[in-house]
């Protein structure tokens, strides 16, 4: 589930970023570079959800292919040789977070999630001071209808980590996506209030796993909201055991 | 069914169609009866009957001719009529004992006809789409029944890599290897694909096929799915197609009927069957890991590739997907033999090609040409040249994906190789033509705008991308953009195009980057005559308000 292939026990060599690495065949690079202390930036990824590719700031570069590669979607191969870092990747991880900045309203001071935040965090990583693009500025809702939960779709990036994680480890499939391009959004059973899904067993697992100060608990103040993430790994671990 | 109950059909149909003096063929696809080949066909049809020539006149409905610019068109024996109004009927069924109906007339010896070559539109204006017996009477099914009683799935498969066929569906990937990679796919399940989706602006190559030559791409199916071992077969088709896909229901029902789908075709052991699924017109959705995603009842939505379809695709089985052009080309390959085949065309691109041809042109319509004829002959000799006696510009071709090609390069010849190397592609056949009066960054623009509304959402590069690659371009459009902006929108392009997830992120930049290329001027020209273009750095330097 979490790895295009099936991971076998047969393992191979390559090289990440100069550095001499074995793996069994069937990780991702993403895994392999991780493993080895050797970070790729990411946002979309997490372990324990399926692949799913959206947030593009994982992209290597593979010696002998043209094309750039998602880190987190590629299958390590014998004698690969992969490079995380050079200043082209450097800079499109920089423009795509740019872009993320740019396209709904994410005020961080004003932000319950100040200070917790993997965007945020991921701007100050590289470097970002400033946004070169247009604000798009748009007007979204803040979902207050669950009594416990809240939706603010002003600061959502659609990295559908809460969607699959609804899906795939809660097992509601409560949240979905719907809409297209920049005006795709984040939705509850059919399009409903929150607050109104049958399906929700509010078990808050969406809020945690939540990169940014999208889904958040009530009753938090500005920088008051940490995640806690590490159920995942956990519900993972047993699950694979149990099987 | 078995074998000799085709021939048997076959000349049961000729035999009927024999006893008839006259004939005429109506076009009754979209484009006609948009202005009226239906009311048409009915007038003539009454007139017929009325006059009491039923048993000596034959009327029926058939493909596209062409020539969509002139319709609605009819064919009254070998004479070709244009601009045909309903209550012209009386006067074209008194034209068959006496002289032509002059006004009329389309001359068929012009270039438009001559210069075609027709493989998969050689029964357009011929069969009645909507008849089975007239189908096979043209030939239809003859090439399923020589592979299943004649042919070994490997020899399948090495007929059409000998033919050359590669994809019409944009990318132009050899056929026959991946029809050999699907077979060689484990697994006992697997299905065949026909991707109908046609999203791009101006395009309906497929569409016609769909809506004139059912069966025809119902046999490639088949013939695919013999060759690669699968057992099912789904075409998906946008729902904005009701014409075609009313008539392919109705084929595959006729052919489910007659046993040409369904358990042992023609006495073999081999089981297809067909079903149709309907897209809701996204263009994403012609992506064909978004168009199984769809088919799945999910979200339509591309993943990354590898895997790709050929060894995990629909349901997670091995899946052939392919253009419904590519599959309307096998049956041709499989009677006539992949030698044949590759005669016509250039080394690497074999065969022919429909182009749907719009915009500032004489003759707007289909057309079927050999791969490798020079752009000039398409756009002058074909298409009549450019009316209002304006000068051309540019084409563009692969539609949002592709880009312009500019008049200075007219003599290149069509062919996969040669529109890649001029930045653009052959892309699914959408041939848009532009005048002098057009304006390339205006062009651009519209591009973008549609690869903003139509991208997925899915990946950043793409989804805020091109909503700020659209900005920059309506900026510079209405005069409010400055150097730094064109440096933006090009840095942009690059990073869009490296980094987005599917081939739409991937070549949504192409419009940019091709008019960049061939008319960077006009970008220029539209900077430099703006109040904030002298001042060099129109850079927003917002900051974040608190990244601490
Ligand atoms: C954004 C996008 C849209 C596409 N739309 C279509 C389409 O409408 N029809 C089509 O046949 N292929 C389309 N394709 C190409 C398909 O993904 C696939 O390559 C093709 O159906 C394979 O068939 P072929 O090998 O016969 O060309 C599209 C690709 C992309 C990236
Ligand atoms: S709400 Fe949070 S987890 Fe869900 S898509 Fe938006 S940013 Fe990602
Ligand atoms: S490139 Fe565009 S259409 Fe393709 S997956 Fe990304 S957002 Fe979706």
């Amino acid at each position: 589930m979490n790895t295009p292939v099936d991971i076998t026990t047969e393992s191979i060599t390559l090289q990440i970023d100069d550095k001499d690495v074995s793996c069994r065949k069937g990780e991702t690079v993403l895994q392999v570079a991780r493993e080895n202390g050797i970070d790729i930036p990411t946002l979309c990824y997490m372990e324990g959800l399926t692949v799913w590719g959206g947030c593009r700031l994982c992209m290597v570069e593979i010696a002998g292919s043209p094309k750039l590669q998602a880190a987190c979607a590629t299958v390590c191969m014998e004698g690969m040789n992969i490079c995380t870092k050079s200043p082209r990747l450097e800079n499109y991880r920089r423009m795509i977070v740019e872009l993320l900045f740019a396209e709904r309203n994410h005020v961080c001071s004003v932000c319950v999630s100040n200070g917790h935040c993997e965007l945020q965090s991921m701007a100050v990583k590289l470097g970002i001071d400033h946004v070169r693009f247009a604000y798009r500025f748009p007007h979204l809702e803040v979902d207050n209808s669950h009594d416990r939960m809240r939706m603010d779709h002003n600061r959502c990036i659609l990295c559908s980590r809460c969607v699959r994680v609804c899906a795939e480890v809660e097992g509601a499939h409560t949240k979905d996506i719907k809409g297209r391009g920049v005006l795709a959004a984040i939705i509850h059973d059919l399009d409903q209030n929150w607050g109104e899904s049958s399906t929700c067993t509010s078990c808050g697992k969406c809020v945690n796993i939540c990169p940014t100060g999208a889904l958040t608990h009530r009753g938090t103040a500005v920088g008051e909201m940490t995640k806690k993430t590490t159920f995942l790994p956990y519900l993972t671990l047993m699950r694979e055991a149990q099987l | 069914m078995k074998p000799e109950e085709l021939t048997a059909m076959a000349e049961k149909a000729r035999k009927q169609d024999a006893h008839f003096s006259h004939h005429i063929h109506v076009c009754t696809e979209s484009g006609c009866v948009s202005s009226q080949s239906d009311v048409l066909l009915k007038n003539i049809t009454d007139e017929v009957q009325r006059r009491g020539l039923k048993s000596k006149v034959c009327v029926k409905g058939v493909g596209c001719m062409g020539l969509c610019c002139n319709g609605p068109l009819l064919k009254a024996d070998d004479t070709m009529y244009q601009f045909v109004k309903p209550e012209d009927a009386g006067a074209i069924v008194d034209s068959l004992a006496s002289t032509p109906v002059a006004e009329l007339v389309c001359d068929t010896k012009q270039p438009f006809f001559a210069r075609q070559k027709l493989i998969v539109r050689e029964n357009a204006g011929h069969i009645d789409p909507e008849s089975l017996a007239d189908c096979v009477a043209h030939g239809a099914y003859r090439a399923l029944l020589k592979v299943l009683t004649s042919m070994t799935p490997q020899q399948v498969i090495a007929e059409v890599s000998v033919s050359g066929l590669r994809g019409r569906g944009g990318a132009g990937f050899p056929t026959g290897l991946k029809w050999a990679t699907v077979s060689k796919a484990g697994g006992k399940t697997k299905y065949v694909i026909c991707n109908g989706d046609e999203g791009d602006p101006g395009a309906f190559m497929d569409r016609s096929v769909m809506e004139g030559d059912p069966h025809r791409v119902l046999e490639g199916m088949a013939i695919g799915a013999y060759a690669v071992g699968a057992g099912q077969g789904i075409i998906y088709v946008r729902a904005e197609y009701p014409l075609a896909v009313k008539r392919l229901t109705r084929a595959i029902n006729q052919a489910r009927r007659e046993g040409l789908l369904g358990h042992g075709l023609f006495g073999s052991n081999f089981d297809f069957n067909v079903e149709i699924r309907l897209g809701a017109g996204a263009f994403v959705c012609g992506e064909e890991t978004a168009l199984i995603a769809s088919v799945e009842g999910k979200r339509g939505m591309p993943r990354p590739r590898p895997p790709y379809p050929a060894n995990s695709g629909l349901h997670g089985c091995p899946t052939l997907i392919n253009n419904v052009e590519t599959f309307a080309n096998i049956p041709a390959i499989i009677e006539r033999g992949g030698k044949w085949f590759a005669t016509i065309g250039t080394e690497k691109s074999k065969g022919t090609k429909i182009f749907a041809l719009t915009g500032k042109i004489k003759n707007t319509g289909l057309i079927e040409v050999p791969m490798g004829i020079p752009l000039r002959e398409i756009i002058y000799d074909i298409a009549g040249g450019i009316p209002d006696g304006k000068a051309f510009k540019a084409v563009q071709t692969g539609g949002p994906s592709g880009g312009c090609i500019p008049a200075e390069h007219l003599d290149i010849t069509v062919d996969y190789e040669s529109l890649t190397k001029l930045g653009s592609i052959m892309g699914s056949g959408g041939m848009i033509v532009m005048d002098e009066t057009s304006n390339m960054v205006d062009v651009a623009r519209f591009f973008m705008e549609f690869c903003m509304t139509e991208s997925c959402g899915k990946c950043v590069p793409c989804r805020v991308g091109t909503y700020e690659m659209h900005e920059l371009l309506d900026r510079i459009c209405k005069r409010q953009a400055t150097m730094a902006d064109l440096n933006l929108l090009k840095e942009l392009c690059d990073m869009v195009k490296q980094t987005s997830l599917c081939g739409l992120g991937q070549s949504a930049p192409n419009p940019v980057l091709s008019t960049l290329r061939y008319f960077e001027n006009e970008y220029l020209n539209l900077i430099q005559s703006s109040p904030a273009g002298h001042t060099g750095d129109g850079d927003h330097h917002v900051a974040l308000e608190v990244l601490s």
